[in-house]
């Protein structure tokens, strides 16, 4: 008799931990084949609003450490996604990507996380700057995190999606909660995995699988948010767009046509959208 | 003798420890100053009409609107309505100069045209001082020495950046925008004409601005020296009108951005009437600035920064030091050499050369400013104004302070936008900290300490935009300006600034 194997029974990955929705909630979700896979958690406005709170919590810790620090643990990333390499690429497989496909999609993903890594230390001194004021001051602008930042990710690339916009929001210090693909979750549940494998402190990430129509309205109006980073529909932009007006939130649309692979698709730029600029004044005299 | 000497030491300096400080003289009203009223011509119209397409041009309407000085009520000119009509006329000449001239011309070339701009300006400075002072009621020595100087300086600055846009942004290329639409508010009319058109124009943009209702003059006048400087037909359209202008200006589908600086109600009612577009925004918005004095701050030098921070353009200033924060050991010292030093402030003619401060800009803002004094006295606070003589004519207030303010009262948590200091004491860093960050804004803050570790530290840990450390209220073409939180978004000045007017290729 062959041995029956043990399935997993997926959870999201919130404040450090697994979770299923506070409600109880679940969808089923099936492989390309049609084949049953599994139950996932449908999360809650609830869940998102306890995902925020993680998310601040979180937040100034993470913004304290070192950039250095903060790059470190997005290799580390980087290494825990290219040490399950496998796994993933048969996931995204399973669920209809061709193992090419799949391939380049866990393989840039993870290039992606080394390439923003890698800014941790240094987009501050392409985007922050020493102004030369006409008086005698010294004049210097920084840059700061915005704090929490609300990800609404693509179905497509189901992985490459999530890391794209994930990856520069947190570089800076900043702490996310993001909404995974509705379509295909189980990959990021199974990146929400490699999250808490990489040194990156609980509550910096958090991912919530559920329905998008659920919990956009929330995402737009929760104060405690102070951006929002998507791809959305016309309807969805300007729902997200509306909410943001009550507490003047800032909102970044990426366009979920454009090519993720392409090098155009990473930048400081992606950075700088959730960065606030300092500027402070300092008389020079004795 | 010694024993008269002993006895006298230690009185001194317990009386010092109460907190008082050493006598010292206290002009006030002693002597009367003669009147040393700035006579330089404005050069007003009888009547200004809409610039459109490089030309002064009618209203659809036919109608014009008033504009009057605040300091004596008088009616300076008349102003056209703009409507819909002309708000599409605008953007149709903005369109035909960005596709025809603006959009393809090298910015080698753009950037000339900046520096005749501000060159213009600077030749006629003094003309322009005047009109605003008489526009607003800001007093002269603020318009002369400030408003005047730094709108051309930003002329000046973004007409060298038009032919370096690819250093402003590595890895990526600039490119414009398309029509601007730029919505500007009555503090500081002429300044935020050259801090809204200066970087749009700089990045190759065109642009359709609206000066606010109770300022337009400074506008139009700035439109005169567009024309003298050969600016071509439709890069600059002005479009004088009420907020409801504004409105059909920034709804209108041709604006590929708006720029709006004003209160963060109208920031939001904004936000919310452009959703559905894709239409860039930058909002500079409200502000209830703390400005924090510890108890190792140089205090007379803080008590001068408490005054400009405050009382700078009657306290109708975005980024006002609206709230002080005062470390509870030093709290009465502060509070009475900030008394002594207000008492000695000038309030009157704005176009009195040693005036202070000048008139708010409006009856209804008075009025608002009034209802916020009624309320913080109603909520328990302590006012304090100085002897003052409210002139027959014109809407004047004298510089106010409240004591005995907490974070709970709405006179330390709405923005007021007038001469209105609200003083709350600290003992910890940390409770400084938290007071000065429990604020929906975030647009600026001050700190006042001989601790460079320490300023530093409140510099990092002060969720603003810009952070004044040893001063307060200091601008510059060169320092980006703009706020966290409910203050805003995108920045103006600088490289930072400059970026928020262009796409990145």
């Amino acid at each position: 008799m062959s041995r029956l194997p043990i399935t997993k029974t997926p959870k999201p990955y919130v404040g450090g931990a697994f979770i299923r929705s506070e409600s109880g909630r679940v969808f089923p979700v099936k492989d390309a084949a049609g084949n049953f896979f599994a139950n996932i958690p449908q999360c809650t406005r609830k869940d998102l609003r306890n995902a925020v709170e993680a998310a601040a919590k979180a937040g100034p810790g993470w913004a304290k450490r070192t950039a250095y620090n903060r790059g470190q643990i997005l290799y580390r990333l980087g290494e825990m996604l290219e040490a399950r390499r496998a796994e993933m690429i048969d996931t995204l497989a399973l669920f209809g990507a061709t193992k090419s496909a799949a391939a380049k999609d866990v393989d840039v993903s993870t290039d992606r996380l080394i390439y923003y890594a890698g800014w941790s230390d240094k987009y501050e001194q392409v985007l922050g700057n020493v102004n030369p004021v006409a008086a005698p001051y010294f004049n210097f602008t920084v840059t700061e995190p915005m704090g929490v930042v609300g990800v609404l990710a693509p179905d497509s690339p189901a992985l490459l999606g999530l890391v794209s916009l994930v990856a520069p929001v947190i570089v800076s210090g900043n702490t996310v909660v993001a909404h995974v693909s509705e379509k295909t979750p189980y990959p990021a549940i199974l990146f929400g995995e490699m999250l808490a494998t990489s040194d990156l402190p609980g509550g910096v990430v958090n991912l919530l699988s559920g329905f998008r129509k659920e919990l956009l309205p929330t995402f737009a109006t929760h104060t405690h948010l102070r951006a929002i980073s998507a791809t959305a529909s016309a309807d969805e932009r300007k729902t997200l767009r509306l909410g943001a007006a009550e507490s003047i939130k800032r909102v970044k649309f990426t366009d979920s046509d454009i090519d993720w692979f392409a090098a155009t698709a990473q930048s400081p730029y992606a950075i700088r959208d959730t960065l606030e600029f300092k500027t402070t004044w300092h008389p020079i005299g004795a | 003798m010694a024993t008269l000497t002993t006895d006298k030491k230690p009185a001194r300096s317990a009386s010092r420890a109460n907190g008082r400080p050493r006598p010292e003289l206290i002009f006030g009203d002693l002597w009367e100053f003669d009147p040393a009223p700035e006579t330089a011509d404005p050069k007003l119209k009888p009547r200004y009409d809409l610039f459109i397409g490089g030309k002064f041009v009618a209203p659809a309407s036919g109608k014009y609107f008033d504009s009057i000085n605040p300091a004596n009520e008088q009616k300076l000119a008349e102003l056209a309505v703009g409507g819909a009509a002309d708000v599409d006329a605008a953007y149709q000449a903005a369109s035909k100069a960005f596709e025809s001239v603006w959009g393809k011309m090298p910015g080698k070339e753009r950037g000339k045209y900046l520096f005749r701009i501000a060159r213009l300006l600077q030749d006629r400075a003094r003309e322009f001082a005047v009109a605003e002072t008489m526009d607003n009621g800001k007093p002269i020595r603020e318009t002369r020495d400030f408003d005047v100087p730094m709108a051309a300086a930003h002329f000046f600055y973004h007409g060298g950046w038009a032919d370096k846009l690819d250093y402003a942004a590595p890895g990526r290329r600039m490119a414009p925008l398309g029509v601007v639409a730029q919505v500007i508010p009555w503090n500081f009319p002429l300044l935020m004409l050259s801090w809204k058109i200066a970087p749009a124009l700089a990045a190759g943009n065109c642009v359709v601005i609206k000066p606010a209702t109770n300022t337009p003059i400074n506008a139009v006048k700035l439109a005169e020296i567009f024309q003298d400087a050969g600016l071509p037909p439709g890069v600059v359209n002005v479009i004088t009108g009420p907020g409801s202008t504004g409105g059909l200006m920034m709804a209108h589908p041709s604006a590929a951005k708006i720029a709006f600086t004003g209160s963060t109600e109208v920031g939001k009612v904004i936000m919310r009437s452009v959703a559905g577009t894709e239409k860039k925004m930058t909002m500079e918005l409200g502000g209830k600035a703390a400005n924090i004095v510890f108890d190792d701050a140089p205090i007379d030098q803080a008590v001068e920064g408490i005054v400009n921070g405050i009382f700078f353009n009657q306290g109708q200033v975005c980024c006002a030091g609206s709230r002080l924060l005062v470390h509870e050991s030093v709290a009465d010292l502060v509070v009475s050499k900030l008394k002594n030093r207000l008492r000695v402030l000038r309030v009157g003619d704005p176009l009195d050369k040693n005036t202070d401060v000048g008139a708010i800009v409006s009856r209804a803002q008075l009025d608002s400013i009034q209802e916020y004094l009624d309320i913080g006295v109603k909520e328990g606070a302590e006012m304090w104004q100085p002897p003052f003589r409210r002139p027959a004519k014109g809407f004047f207030l004298p510089p106010t302070i409240f004591t005995g303010v907490t974070m709970s009262h709405r006179i330390a948590r709405e923005e007021i936008f007038g001469p209105v200091l609200s003083i709350l004491t600290f003992r910890t860093v940390e409770e400084a900290i938290e007071k000065a960050n429990n604020t929906a804004y975030g647009l600026s803050a001050g700190v006042w300490t001989d601790k460079g570790s320490r300023i530093l530290k409140m510099s990092t840990e002060l969720k603003a935009g810009v952070v004044w450390a040893n001063t307060f209220n200091k601008f510059d073409p060169t320092s980006p300006f703009g706020g966290y939180k409910e203050s805003g978004f995108g920045r103006e000045g600088g490289r930072q600034g400059l970026l928020d007017y262009a796409k990145l290729v």
